[in-house]
């Protein structure tokens, strides 16, 4: 590694430290219906939409309608979206004449794009049309990250208030999380991105003459107005196939920075609105800390498997699977964080990172997309995690474990379970069956120890509603785009909903004043404690599987036998 | 009770009949209370079909009999905890059933008096109860006085007074009248009395869950489902794994290997002992002569963070006591401490007795014999409001001490044309203020000086208080006295907050305040007066000595009625819940070791190649014999460390008044360090000794 990519590294983290509380008090500002300076500008979009859907935004209510109000809207965007798919041959906007789309397929993507995981057992440049990216596919990258948003401020609702059974109003916190948050930036982010080079129009793929005097077929379409929102709302579904590797999705250094940097703000960000909840920024902080102690371990560990020496290749930097354009720090820098935070947008090849490396992506999605983690989703993921944590420890300082002065008792353990068993039972036995079934196999383009990878990978991505993958399977078989898509589901509302739940219970209980008798939870020692926890109950639950997979695969590789 | 010769951990009765025990709990309707073990026990069994499976198809395997072997010891051990902490208790309610005899009962209906069965007494009737009488059932006193010997249920041989009316009325049924008559109204129904209450308790029978511990089994549950479900796919990652190495699937994992694995995760630690840990917590109140109504009541002491502690016995000392003579002009103050002592000698009340040490202590006078100096003892009235002594001197003049109220006094001396003077008058609005009694002392008409009464706070109570606040606890002082008075003593003992002039409905708004405010809130107290303000705290410890209704109301009993037990109960709740915590945090770290033993023995074989020794095997970083005895190993280490820790469940961890983090360190360095590195160590010691 040079000097410049350590610089640009703590550039990165910098920035993020930066743009935290900014982030932080602007989102707090709108969930908490204060004046911010959005409001003039689009306050009145805001008024109208409650008028034509009829809701009074001030009007509060329990965990169970929030939770229903939140499952009918998704439910109702993924039949739209399924419908649109399987009868795009007769909607306007496909100038490429794309055919319709198989009905897994089609229930696959529905379910990805809906549950913000943006898995694609597509390719998008052969298979969707225009007005299946623009109309359904962006439509939800923007809803499913407000879906996400409006979970995590119902959780902090709970976490704050105390003796009511309201949550919050999903309808108003879909809205506002859309129109102030994720759209004016989105806007922002798609002009810098064209100012880059990315492009964005309707016109029909152009044919070119290369220099080798070949034909090629360049695809074109409304791509930075996705690309914008495919970062910010840490949905990753390229607008091309090839992801944020494609030049006209990811043509500079310089956009590359600006879109990894995309994917971390809002979850960054939501730590700080979270401290302002519960009025001690310090707590928001200490997640912050957590989450970014994880991170550089990852980015820590994937840098140096990726620049170790790899004696199948004569030790030369592995650049298969790499951009030149961007090298190999930034290729690990975006695959680390795309993982962390459940984005899925690639720069590089996953497929063909060292073994370490995979299994750090792995391994950062397996722990449920909590390191910043997807828009929303990776704070209420972490908060199961805490309240495991407080659960265990807290007992050790001889008190009923409490959090932020809210006891933790057996109904927020169970929930906190479910969630977490939510994702293991969709990597762990749908991995299992992939494993030993000739339609799970029979879609693998690599032996050994690596085809087991990506069968656990591609799991790992659906649980986490990640949405990358490790590109040498193809997933889009029966067997895989159903099953990933149940997964996706599970993934996501087997968390919600327990989430959504342990909202209600907290909110509903009092809230007993700190003192010295308390379990800290603001300190380094509850930092250090979380992630033993988290790597503990994460590691024991994935171990026999990674070892199997990467660690082997790894072992193998040192010893130069290949598959 | 006879607490007082504390059983000791393992005394052989006990562990012969715990051993016993274990193996009658293997009973499956009661194993699968515990859910963790119950899946061990499934394990056993299924491990235990293979083996005899093995034998008929002529193919035996030593290893496998092994691992099933240990998987019976990891039940049993388990089961031996519980019966263990079950067995303390039994022998503590066998004693308590010997005192429990046929009792005949002396039921008075009208005038008639019938001779029935105790068990046959309802609630309502009433009993005659005479010297060497055992009262039959739990009541209270309606009618006359009597001395009652309750050692059968404090273990205190003192006789306690017990007299109709106030606050000390309720008897217990099972103590013996030892003088006087009293007439007894029953309380409570047969079979539901006091002694049956503490029987089924200390035995554990009726012990339900507690809220803290149903949440725990619900933790240990998931992630033993968790664990289960990391196992049960296992064999199909290793069918890919096999298939990729060129290998026979006939190799995947066994059966007992895949349980092996299982049991070595899920959290048979904690899961083994939780219901000892839970029995003995109650059982460590009992050592303390404290009984708890439910086990969720010495939970929730440990949550207790503001205690309301009476002044009086609490703090102070009963009585107040002198501590200094101040004289008059022109008297010395030897003069002023002798008549102070004269005037006390028959006064047998505490203060009286304080006076007569005092000037003993301060100038060596001796306390004299009353009558021997023709002298009349005048005591205390209501309506005088001061005592004292009449001499008879040679004269024939009779000399006359008193002591009493500054307004008693001045009346007295003006009455004998005495002069009662401002300087006096000042004392004793400073000693007021102060907190203190001033008591004047005069001889006939004239004024000696004052004798300093004070309420003295009890030795050792402000560490005690700042303990306490270190544990983040609040003290609240609750007195009748005026505010002035309260905050001296308030100042002195070191408490975080007072109550003054306090009446039993300022204590119960007191209570709901704290409790709106998200604190829970402990009291003690003795009288039916307190009994709405006992049953509104989170913990109410009622005095063994109280009315019947405080006893029913508060979810504490204290048998030695001491009111500095509160804090007591608060350290063994607190000691209850962090044991809990330690043995999860040492059981999930733990896990972490077997992996490394286990994972590189099962996967030994992939991607061999020739050698028959794989990469996977680089993870045995504890450099294992055989595969074989890795697996053992890691086994006969979980069923051992749940006997090694029966002597912690037990006695709880070591518990120390210090802020929730210094706790939280030092628990973690122990169980969560220690549970990490420990196992590494035990796993490799058996190894070696398996492979010897």
């Amino acid at each position: 590694m040079t000097i410049q990519d350590f610089l640009q590294i703590a550039l990165f983290i910098a920035l993020l430290i930066g743009l935290t509380p900014i982030m932080g008090n602007f989102m707090s500002k709108v969930f908490n219906g204060e004046k911010h300076f959005m409001l003039p500008v689009l306050g009145w979009l805001e008024r109208l939409t409650y008028k034509f859907i009829r809701i009074n935004p001030d009007e509060e209510t329990n965990w169970k309608s929030y939770t229903f109000g939140l499952l009918a809207f998704n439910l109702a965007g993924f039949l739209f979206l399924f419908l649109i798919q399987v009868f795009q041959a007769y909607l306007p906007l496909n100038p490429a004449n794309l055919t319709n789309v198989s009905w897994h397929s089609a229930f696959n993507t529905a379910v990805s794009f809906m549950t913000n995981t943006n898995w694609q057992g597509y390719a998008g440049e052969t298979t969707m049309s225009y007005f299946v990216q623009m109309i359904g596919l962006a439509v939800q990258n923007f809803v499913s990250a407000a879906t996400g948003i409006a979970v995590v401020i119902a959780l902090i609702r709970g976490i704050s208030r105390k003796s009511t059974d309201k949550i919050g109003n999903f309808w108003t916190d879909l809205t506002r999380a859309t129109l102030y948050i994720l759209l004016p930036l989105s806007i922002l982010f798609a002009v810098v991105l064209v100012s880059q080079g990315v492009v964005q129009n309707f016109n029909s793929y152009e044919t070119v003459q290369t220099l080798q005097g070949t034909q090629q077929v360049l695809p074109m379409g409304p791509a930075a107005s996705q690309i914008a929102i495919k970062q910010l709302g840490t949905n990753g579904g390229g607008f091309f196939n090839a992801n944020a590797a494609h030049p006209f999705e990811n043509p500079t250094p310089f956009s590359n920075f600006l879109q990894i940097l995309a994917i971390f703000i809002i979850p960054a960000g939501l730590t700080y609105t979270y401290g302002r909840f519960v009025k001690s920024s310090r707590q928001g902080w200490t997640i912050f800390a957590a989450m970014m102690i994880l991170f550089l371990a990852g980015l820590g560990i994937s840098l140096y498997a990726e620049y170790s020496a790899n004696p199948i290749f004569g030790n030369l930097p592995l650049m298969e699977g790499k951009e030149t354009r961007f090298g190999i720090t930034n290729s690990v820098l975006f695959s680390v964080v795309t993982t962390d935070a459940s984005c899925g947008a690639v720069n590089a090849m996953h497929d063909s990172l060292s073994p370490f490396s995979g299994m750090v992506a792995m391994i950062n999605m397996m722990l449920g997309e909590i390191i910043f983690g997807g828009v929303g989703a990776g704070l209420y993921g972490m908060v199961v995690f805490i309240i495991l944590t407080v659960f265990i420890a807290g007992l050790m300082v001889g008190r009923t474990p409490e959090y932020l002065g809210k006891k933790i008792e057996a109904f927020e353990v169970k929930m906190a379970i479910i969630a977490n068993l939510s994702t293991s039972f969709v990597i762990l036995v749908f991995t299992a069956w992939a494993s030993v079934s000739s339609y799970g196999l029979s879609s693998l383009n690599n032996a050994g120890p690596h085809g087991f990878s990506e069968i656990l990978y591609a799991y790992s991505s659906a649980a986490g509603n990640n949405g990358s993958a490790f590109a040498g399977l193809n997933a889009n078989t029966l067997f895989y785009n159903l099953t990933l898509g149940i997964g996706m589901l599970i993934g996501r509302f087997g968390v919600i909903i327990p989430i959504l739940a342990i909202a209600g219970s907290l909110a509903s209980k009092k809230t007993t004043p700190p003192s010295l008798g308390t379990f800290r939870t603001d300190n380094w020692l509850f930092i250090g404690l979380l992630i033993s926890v988290i790597l503990i109950v994460g590691g024991l639950t994935y171990f026999p599987a990674l070892s199997l997979g990467p660690v082997v695969e790894h072992f193998l590789m040192n010893s130069a036998i290949t598959f | 009770m006879s607490t007082k010769h504390k059983t000791s951990l393992f005394n052989k009765k006990i562990v012969l009949q715990a051993a016993a025990d274990s193996i009658n709990k293997l009973n499956p309707v009661s194993l699968i209370k515990n859910p963790v073990i119950f899946i061990v026990g499934i394990g056993a069994v299924l491990t235990t079909f293979v083996v005899f499976a093995g034998i008929f198809q002529q193919a035996f395997s030593s290893f496998n009999l092994q691992i099933a072997i240990w998987l019976w010891f990891t039940v049993l051990f388990a089961n031996f905890s519980e019966a263990i902490a079950e067995g303390r208790g039994k022998a503590q309610a066998d004693t308590l059933r010997k005192n429990r005899t046929q009792t005949k009962a002396r039921k008075l209906e009208g005038k008639q008096e019938f001779s029935i069965f105790a068990t046959e007494l309802k609630k309502g009737d009433i009993v005659v109860c005479e010297t060497g009488d055992v009262i039959p059932s739990d009541g209270e006193v309606i009618e006359g006085v009597a001395s009652v010997d309750e050692s059968a249920i404090t273990g205190e041989s003192a006789p306690v007074i017990r007299e109709s009316g106030g606050d000390r009325s309720a008897v217990t049924g099972g103590t013996k009248v030892i003088s006087d008559r009293i007439l007894v109204q029953i309380t409570s129904e047969p079979g539901n009395t006091f002694i049956d209450r503490m029987i089924s308790l200390v035995e554990g029978a009726k012990r339900q869950k507690t809220p803290n511990e149903i949440a725990l089994s619900i933790l240990l549950s998931g992630l033993s489902i968790i664990f289960l479900l990391a196992v049960v796919t296992l064999p199909a990652f290793f069918h890919y794994g096999l298939t990729a190495s060129g290998l026979s699937l006939t190799q995947n994992l066994s059966l007992p290997v895949l349980i092996a694995l299982l049991v070595c995760l899920i959290p048979t630690t904690i899961g083994g002992l939780l219901s000892a840990i839970g029995i003995s917590g109650m059982d460590r109140l009992l050592q303390r002569n404290v009984i708890a109504t439910s086990g969720r009541a010495i939970e929730a002491a440990g949550d207790v963070d503001v205690l309301l502690l009476d002044k009086t016995g609490t703090i102070t000392l009963g009585n107040r006591m002198a501590t200094d003579f101040i004289p008059a002009e022109n008297v010395s103050i030897e003069k002023l401490a002798d008549a102070a002592q004269l005037s006390s000698l028959s006064d047998e009340t505490p203060e009286g007795r304080s006076i007569v040490i005092l000037a003993k202590e301060k100038f060596n006078i001796r306390g004299r014999e009353v009558h021997e100096m023709n002298a009349v003892f005048i005591p205390f009235t209501a309506q005088s409001r001061m005592s004292g002594v009449d001499l008879k001197t040679e004269g024939g003049h009779v000399q006359q001490i008193r002591k009493g109220s500054s307004e008693a006094i001045k009346t007295f001396i003006l009455n004998n044309n005495g002069f009662y003077p401002q300087k006096i008058q000042e004392i004793v609005s400073e000693l007021a203020q102060q907190g203190a009694t001033p008591l004047v002392v005069a001889e006939d008409n004239k004024v000696l000086g004052v004798i300093h009464l004070k309420d003295i706070v009890k030795g050792g109570i402000k560490q005690r208080f700042a303990e306490l606040r270190k544990m983040g606890i609040k003290t609240v002082m609750i007195t009748g006295d005026n505010s002035l008075t309260a905050a001296a003593i308030a100042a002195e003992a070191g408490v975080d907050d007072f109550m003054a002039e306090a009446k039993p409905e300022d204590k119960l708004r007191r209570i709901r305040e704290e409790q709106a405010n998200g604190h829970l809130v402990g009291m003690i107290g003795d009288g039916t007066n307190d009994a709405p303000a006992l049953a509104q705290a989170d913990i109410g410890i009622a005095m063994n000595s109280g009315t019947q209704a405080a006893r029913e109301a508060g979810n504490m009993v204290d048998l030695d009625s001491n009111p500095t037990k509160l804090i007591e109960v608060v350290e063994v709740g607190k000691q209850l819940l962090m044991t809990r915590g330690a043995l999860t945090t040492f059981s999930i770290a733990n896990d972490v070791a077997k992996y490394f033993a286990i994972i590189p023995a099962i996967a030994i074989s992939l991607y061999s190649g020739k050698t028959g020794i794989g990469p996977l095997s680089a993870l045995n970083i504890m450099n294992l014999g055989s595969p074989q005895s890795a697996i053992l190993s890691a086994v006969v280490f979980n069923a051992l460390i749940i006997m090694l820790l029966v002597p912690l469940a037990l006695k709880g961890v070591r518990y120390r008044p210090v802020s929730a983090n210094q706790a939280l360190m030092r628990n973690l360095l122990i169980f969560g360090l220690g549970g990490l590195i420990a196992p590494f160590a035990g796993i490799k010691i058996i190894d070696i000794l398996i492979n010897l």
